[in-house]
């Protein structure tokens, strides 16, 4: 590259006028610019390299249990002969489970982001609130699972039910409300104060101005936030087997919804985790399958979520 | 308050009543506050809930389980009430130290490539790598180190190791961490003033000498935050060491990184399930809170340690 600068002094060319040269052009891209450039690179591809190898390995494994048996193998339930297993019952499991979180995380989460993000004031108390908050993110989520069994799974059994629904729905609400408040709160903040001066300059109250214009101005965010926070629940696993939904499967009893809740089930990734673990060559093949189920799902959240933040994004 | 309003009140008077607004107005807000600071301070209570849960279990198993056995090398064994926490500590210490040198410098060449080399397009192109690779649950990265880490990378080069190992456990773990630590990396670096590389370059030093010498030691605590919180990320992830780093119900004491072995995570799911599932009775259950507690313990000491690092980054610029 440095080849195509115009020598100095075209006329004389002597040996000092061409070290001179040398020294002030100078090699603008050496060798080992080069080699570390493409080192950082390379280790950015990396995890691209991983993504694909991942993919590949998955679809390789499980995609003749999906060709063969087609949507047998979303309807059918569990079993212990591969051959005839399905993840119908974690499938339902997983998406009742989203229900919860739904219901009673996003709502809940909110609430706490809009009280931290414009109610509260800079006070020691807020302030341990705040702390708070960022360490519950941080505990790993087997510790949630502690939580749920103690308190859901042990002391509340006879309201609850055993190892139920409602148990694991409620430990996975606990695990990810945290996360909902993070992004919530950053959602709220993003929104100009001069949306909220023109709020209060026309005498609205502090409900008022957060329902009429900080909430329909942060909805985007949260939204895509709290989406984002379902396709983390989908996954989780440790929490839901703390409480036991590896033993559990769901019994669609013809009694009434509250008795579902009660009863026990299973979800998509204890399916996988318990499946991973047998040693039986076709069962790798339907655990693969039934990881490609739970990437689609994934996908799908995902999506949705890129879609709703594409089509809102705005610009201050 | 209407009555004090209609009271023989002059025509055009402005009572402090009226400029307050009705009373149902001012009730409502003071619910909509209550209520929304029950939501938040319903935080408190989760981790009240959390310490106590633990606290409970981690007392009966102390009051239960033999205390000459918790630190000595007969291994971690709880049905045969033999608790040895060296055991499983040190096999979390191993899969982190293997997650962290996979995703330690992977995650910080991602962190300057990012900062300091790709442009915008570039940026925009390559970010979601990391966002995807952050989104894969921890279950599948569990099914990929048992049958592809383990038998394609480990085994090849080490023939004969076992199918379950930690160090695939590791490598599978140090994957799942490199999104956090390029993203906190990449923020420390991002908040590195512009003025110290322009000083830099107008010294004649080129990009590299800017970003080793100039940039990475600027943004060093953030790095070290970045390092940290991976650390405790990886001390605290679950499914991928329980499927792939072969835990049974118990494990001897070993260092051995390419043999099978027990985490302090894959201990507890063990413990909570199937094959090994000792419900309710003596201290092999509830050492189960033990382990939970000593867990938490180390990774909220982390958490915020990294805090400290990155708050000084901030301070500093």
């Amino acid at each position: 590259m440095s080849d195509a600068v115009a020598p100095i002094a075209p006329s004389r060319s002597s040996v000092t006028s061409e070290a001179v040269r040398r020294t002030l052009v100078g090699k603008r891209r050496g060798r080992g610019e080069w080699w570390f450039e493409s080192i950082l690179l390379l280790s950015l591809l990396f995890g691209l390299a991983v993504l694909v190898t991942l993919m590949v390995q998955i679809f390789g494994d499980g995609w003749s249990v999906l060709s063969d048996r087609g949507t047998n193998f979303l309807t059918s339930n569990l079993s212990s002969l591969p051959e005839r297993a399905g993840v119908r019952q974690g499938l339902v499991g997983s998406l009742m489970l989203m229900g919860f979180v739904v219901v009673l995380a996003i709502p809940t989460g909110i609430a706490a982001a809009l009280y931290m993000e414009e109610y509260a004031r800079d006070n020691r108390v807020t302030r341990f609130i705040n702390a708070n908050i960022r360490n519950l993110a941080g505990v790993p989520a087997i510790v949630y699972g502690i939580l749920g069994l103690v308190i859901f799974q042990t002391r509340l059994n006879g309201i609850l039910g055993d190892r139920s629904l409602l148990t694991g729905g409620l430990t996975m609400s606990i695990l990810v409300l945290p996360i909902v408040i993070i992004t919530a709160a950053e959602a709220i903040r993003a929104v100009p104060t001069g949306i909220r001066e023109a709020g209060y300059g026309v005498g609205a109250t502090k409900w008022e101005v957060v329902r009429s214009h900080v909430l329909p101005y942060a909805a985007p965010g949260i939204l895509t936030g709290s989406i984002l926070t379902l396709s983390r629940a989908i996954g989780e696993t440790a929490p839901l087997i703390m409480v036991g939904s590896v033993t559990g499967f769901l019994s669609i009893s013809p009694g009434s919804f509250l008795e579902t809740l009660q009863s026990q089930y299973t979800a998509l990734p204890t399916i996988i985790y318990t499946w991973a673990r047998r040693s039986q060559v076709e069962f790798g093949n339907s655990t693969a399958a039934a990881i490609i189920v739970l990437m689609v799902v994934l996908l799908f959240i995902n999506a949705v979520a890129i879609l709703l933040r594409n089509r809102y994004d705005r610009k201050w | 308050m209407a009555d004090v309003a209609g009271e023989a009140a002059p025509r055009g008077a402005l009572w402090i009543e009226t400029l307050r607004g009705s009373s149902r107005r001012r009730r409502r807000e003071s619910v909509i506050r209550w209520l929304f600071f029950g939501a938040a301070a319903f935080s408190i209570v989760v981790s009240l809930l959390i310490v106590g849960s633990l606290l409970e279990g981690t007392i009966d198993f102390l009051s239960k389980a033999p205390l000459s056995t918790l630190w000595n090398d007969s291994g971690w064994f709880p049905r045969r009430d033999l608790f040895d926490i060296k055991t499983i500590l040190v096999g979390t210490l191993l899969v982190s130290f293997v997650a962290i040198l996979i995703a330690g410098p992977l995650g910080l060449g991602a962190a300057i490539y990012l900062s300091e080399y790709a442009g915008p397009r570039a940026r925009k192109s390559l970010k979601p790598i990391l966002e995807v690779l952050a989104g894969i649950p921890s279950v599948v990265m569990g099914y990929f180190a048992l049958t592809f880490i383990s038998p394609t990378v480990i085994q090849t080069f080490l023939p004969g190791s076992p199918r379950f190992n930690i160090a695939a456990a590791g490598i599978g773990v140090g994957i799942l961490i490199i999104p956090l630590m390029a993203t906190v990396a990449e923020d420390a670096l991002h908040s590195v003033p512009q003025s110290l590389r322009e000083a830099s370059f107008g010294l004649g030093a080129r990009k590299r000498g800017t970003s080793l010498r100039v940039v990475l030691p600027a943004a060093v605590s953030g790095v070290v935050a970045a390092l940290i919180l991976a650390l405790s990320r990886a001390i605290g992830e679950t499914l991928v060491v329980s499927i792939a780093a072969g835990a049974t119900g118990g494990s001897a004491f070993s260092l051995n990184v390419f043999a099978p072995g027990q985490t302090m995570t894959a201990a507890m799911t063990a413990l909570a399930t199937g094959s090994d599932q000792v419900r309710g009775q003596g201290a092999a259950f509830s050492s189960l809170f033990f382990v939970g507690m000593l867990l938490f313990f180390m990774t909220l000491s982390l958490n915020l340690i990294s805090e400290r690092f990155v708050r000084r980054v901030r301070r500093r610029y």
